[in-house]
């Protein structure tokens, strides 16, 4: 599709703009609707997007496959690592009130982490089951 | 008007889902299943569980509408007709009995329809859902969390350990497409793409989905530009 000038353009401004929308809903899930999961798909729809658009090789050159899977198991592992230093911080696993003097921080550093780890597994997930799924039977890739 | 704007997403719902089936062209099928999920994203939305309508509209009406249209390529957008499927049917198995099939559908939809009738009133106060736990997150989360989305605050704080076991479920799903399609494009030691049962690791053998075997009960290859040829009996000497 890439010999299509509308789409070509219009794609390259939305792009950008989900991206944006994603760490929006991401960062702004303690105040508005959203959350990790939800920034993790909007993102992966960026790169959907832009791949239908410019093709699966391009895609490849901005985001090779090793960083998205990299990233499906970088956030289980930073999700996992919050609850074992709230372990190691001698609470239960997943028991935010250690991270930091204050209590009511350390909830929002633990929410904060957390909802980090999921939104980088969600979207290097989501971008992996694409790659693999657009990527069959196809030699040149 | 929200009751409107209800029954029109209902009525719209009904009418795509009657067209998924109705219709014989796969194209079509994956459009009206995307404009369904969009459309339950509407309900969610009206229902006020906007985290909900993001995701649905995301995923099902975007992600999974792209990875159909990839399967599609594959295996082409024409489904046969129905009439012609149903004399092979038919001629595989001679006493073919339709009502059983149809008296069990309406005996288990009897059934749910039924069993909604026990369900609590939508949105009632006295609902015995807004009565466990909800008012503790309600008033406490407020400076136990410190928050102000009670929902962020159950999802990541009081329900993290779920949450975590999402997290893993979702990349567990990752794992295993990327076990399933790339177990079986691989290329043997004479450098030839070979496409044979062998190549799934053997864990996974007996689990390889239907469609990928042939008449043999060995893997085949997806249409791809060309067949992998008689290369299988020279590995296996």
């Amino acid at each position: 599709m890439s010999d299509q000038i509308i789409l070509r353009v219009a794609t390259k401004i939305i792009v950008p703009t989900i991206l944006l929308f994603a760490l929006y809903v991401q960062f702004h899930g303690d105040f508005g609707p959203g959350g990790g999961f939800q920034a993790g798909v909007i993102a992966a729809a960026a790169f959907v997007l832009y791949a239908l658009v410019f093709g699966l090789r391009r895609t490849h050159r901005v985001l090779p496959t090793w960083v998205v899977r990299t990233c499906a198991s970088a956030g289980v592992l930073l999700y996992g690592g919050v609850g074992l230093a709230t372990m190691i911080g001698g609470a239960e696993f997943l028991n935010y009130n250690v991270l930091a003097h204050d209590p009511e921080h350390g909830q929002h550093y633990g929410i904060l982490l957390v909802e980090l780890g999921v939104m980088i597994t969600v979207f290097g997930v989501m971008v992996t089951i694409f790659y693999f799924f657009a990527a069959r039977g196809r030699e040149d890739l | 008007m929200s009751v409107l704007v209800d029954f029109a997403l209902l009525a719209f719902l009904a009418t795509t889902a009657i067209a998924v089936v109705r219709t014989t062209n796969l194209f079509a099928a994956v459009m009206l299943a995307g404009i369904y999920s969009l459309l339950t994203a509407g309900l969610f939305t009206v229902m006020d569980a906007v985290d909900v309508a993001f995701t649905e509209a995301a995923v099902g009406a975007g992600i999974s509408t792209v990875l159909m249209l990839a399967t599609l390529s594959f295996i082409g957008s024409k489904e046969e007709s129905p009439q012609v499927r149903i004399t092979e049917i038919s001629a595989k198995v001679p006493d073919r009995r339709p009502l059983f099939p149809l008296f069990a559908v309406l005996v288990t939809g009897a059934i749910l329809i039924w069993g909604t009738g026990d369900m609590p009133p939508f949105g009632d106060p006295a609902d015995p859902i807004h009565h466990h736990v909800a008012p503790r997150y309600l008033e406490e989360s407020g400076h136990e969390i410190g928050i102000p989305n009670v929902v962020t605050s159950v999802l990541a704080s009081y329900r993290g350990f779920d949450t975590f076991g999402e997290t893993t479920v979702v990349f567990t799903a990752a794992v295993g497409v990327m076990i399933l399609l790339s177990a079986i494009r691989r290329k043997d030691r004479y450098g030839e793409e070979r496409w044979g049962e062998e190549d799934v690791p053997n864990l996974f053998r007996g689990f390889v989905p239907n469609f990928w075997l042939g008449d043999d009960g060995r893997m085949r290859a997806p249409p791809s530009p060309q067949e992998p040829g008689e290369g299988g009996e020279g590995k296996a000497s």
